[in-house]
């Protein structure tokens, strides 16, 4: 509901859904809030009905979103892959279920490849934002419209089953007029030539300046909105890495590791895609070690890696299929860590 | 004394790019496209107008009409569509879509469109087979009918039965309008422009959903010359897919 609710005071005035638990919520509260605010609910026959839907009104210019979960969002990867090319706008949220196939309703970060990596067939990346609290499921529907919008192409909010039953109290800031009309929004060439909006390139070299064209925006989105939460204080030993609700057990657990006084910092990236490559490295290279923890066999991790490319000790706690890790089980890890650490100093 | 003054009695439709089509000899998709042209000139509509393009032969359509235009994933137009006119209520949105995209890979899409009574307009290209994919069978290929992917004919029982959709969508509460014509001859394209014409009627008075089902020949895939496509349209093309009216508003 704050998602929801964060879309509409973002200027959202257009969805288009499938049920699919555990994200019913959503399209619940929208059937009402958004003919309320004067704007379009359709319950589609299916999410590839649902996501072309989103096409069709992004390509008008307007701000569209849909939401589901994992079985659903591999249904839209045809239509994710179409915004892209097309460079359209749009929001989807993915508050994921444990997979593969129907998989179970627990919460689970099982799909973050399938979100970081695009999901869909060609060469291209969706903006993803990994809120960790009910206000950043409010705060970061505004940001994923405005980067959709700022890039013309389609961003995804990637939760789980946590984070869509959360309760928390939410700060709510001023309503946001919906954008007016894109110049390359289609309307009716009135007044002037007409508007294509399309992913074929069939001419010689025409697909290689289109997919260049597609990596200078991936790379400037890099380089200007780029989002990560760090606390390590000077002297980490060990960085803890996690997004999304896990982020927040992980918060439990560096602080009662602290209050031991053990070393350890927290390092939670906000934008899956862009991944905070630098300020991971920094982190990672400066305690020489990082845990990274997510609610799946280790996905986050490969990047977390490949930011750190050998040059800091990187270890992996997985909890897959629905399993939630507790503060008391991860102080464990984090003790063993750094007696492994200081075993390795002690031999050399 | 008279003087002779030159009268123009036939032209190309106003938004009609003049572009070289890059159709196959007797393909009837640029009599198709001409009766689209001539059906937004008659209602007044180039600059209002969108049109959604599936996947096949038509894909280029944005070369030939000067209309603001989107492609659709494959099957798609008609979700496409939907989120078009809803962001846009006053434009004239159209699909255009053959019979594999229509009638194979998007027939959830177009039912659940014209079940929701989506005021759109969608022109429906049947040549009874795959063409820009190289003549692979269609869900509309007759029965016996030899394609690369039938190459001892269309056997129903295994391969299905042609699907006849002006009949399954006319039979849909949410469409206002529901045709299918012939492209073979004057005759048939004159009542072809009527019930293009027709179709877009409904959406401009806001009646719902409209299709229109143009019988049209593929020679190139049909492996006929252009005058034998026209003699199989008018028999067993029109015999397997009776042309009629099967809704009207």
């Amino acid at each position: 509901m704050a998602l929801a609710q964060g879309a509409i005071d973002a200027g959202c005035r257009f969805y288009f859904g499938y049920p699919i638990t555990p994200q019913n919520d959503i399209p619940e509260y929208l059937s009402a809030a958004l003919p309320a605010a004067g704007g379009t609910f359709i319950q589609a026959e299916s999410e590839l009905a649902s996501i072309n839907m989103v096409l069709g009104a992004a390509a008008a210019g307007k701000m569209a979103m849909t939401s589901s979960s994992g079985p659903g969002i591999s249904l839209m990867q045809e239509g994710l892959s179409y915004l892209a090319g097309s460079e359209l706008p749009a929001l989807v949220v993915n508050i994921t279920r444990s997979g593969p196939g129907l998989g179970g309703i627990s919460p689970t970060q099982g799909d973050y490849h399938q979100a970081t990596r695009g999901g869909g067939h060609g060469d291209y990346r969706l903006i993803v934002l990994a809120p960790n609290s009910v206000q950043e499921m409010y705060d970061l529907a505004g940001e994923a419209f405005r980067l959709a919008f700022k890039y013309r192409n389609p961003a995804m909010i990637l939760g789980d089953a946590i984070l869509g039953q959360m309760k928390e109290p939410v700060m709510m800031h001023k309503a946001l007029a919906p954008p007016v009309d894109a110049a390359w929004a289609l309307c009716g060439a009135r007044g002037r030539s007409p508007r294509l909006v399309k992913s074929l390139y069939l001419k010689d070299g025409e697909m290689t300046v289109h997919n260049w064209k597609l990596d200078d925006k991936y790379r400037q989105l890099k380089e200007q909105d780029t989002l990560i939460e760090t606390d390590c204080p000077p002297g980490c030993r060990l960085v803890l890495v996690s997004f999304g609700s896990c982020s927040r057990i992980v918060r439990s657990a560096v602080d009662r590791a602290r209050k031991k006084g053990l070393p350890v910092g927290l390092v939670r990236p906000i934008t899956l895609y862009p991944f905070p490559d630098q300020a991971i490295r920094e982190a990672a290279v400066a305690a020489g070690r990082a845990l990274v923890i997510e609610m799946n066999t280790g996905q986050m991790v490969d990047d977390v890696r490949l930011a750190c490319d050998g040059q800091s000790k990187i270890f992996f706690k997985g909890y897959p299929g629905g399993l939630v890790p507790t503060p008391e089980d991860l102080e464990v890890e984090i003790e063993q860590i750094l007696r492994q650490g200081e075993l390795q100093v002690c031999q050399r | 004394m008279s003087t002779l003054a030159e009268k123009k009695v036939f032209s190309a439709p106003n938004c009609l790019i003049q572009n070289t089509y890059h159709f196959c000899p007797g393909c009837h998709h640029g009599l198709v496209h001409r009766l689209v042209g001539e059906a937004i000139d008659h209602y007044g509509l180039a600059e209002q107008t969108i049109g959604v393009i599936g996947v096949g032969c038509g894909v280029f359509l944005y070369d030939y009409l000067a209309i603001d235009c989107c492609e659709a994933p494959h099957g798609r137009a008609p979700a496409v569509a939907t989120g078009l006119k809803r962001a846009n209520p006053d434009a004239f949105v159209f699909t255009y879509q053959g019979d594999g995209d229509l009638a194979a890979i998007g027939t959830s899409e177009i039912i659940h469109t014209a079940n929701r009574r989506e005021n759109i307009t969608v022109i429906f290209v049947n040549n009874s087979v795959y063409g820009m994919t190289g003549g692979q069978m269609a869900p509309t290929t007759l029965p016996g009918q030899k394609t690369t992917t039938t190459p001892k004919g269309r056997k129903p029982a295994g391969d299905g039965y042609p699907i006849k959709v002006a009949e399954l969508i006319g039979s849909l509460e949410g469409t206002a309008f529901s045709a299918r014509v012939s492209c073979h001859d004057v005759k048939h394209i004159r009542s072809a422009r009527k019930m293009v014409n027709r179709a877009f009627q409904a959406q401009v008075e806001g009646r719902g959903f409209a299709l229109i089902e143009l019988l049209s020949a593929c020679p190139t895939n049909w492996r006929m010359t252009p005058q034998q496509s026209q003699d199989r349209l008018a028999g067993e093309m029109i015999a397997a897919f009776p042309l009629g009216v099967y809704k009207d508003f």
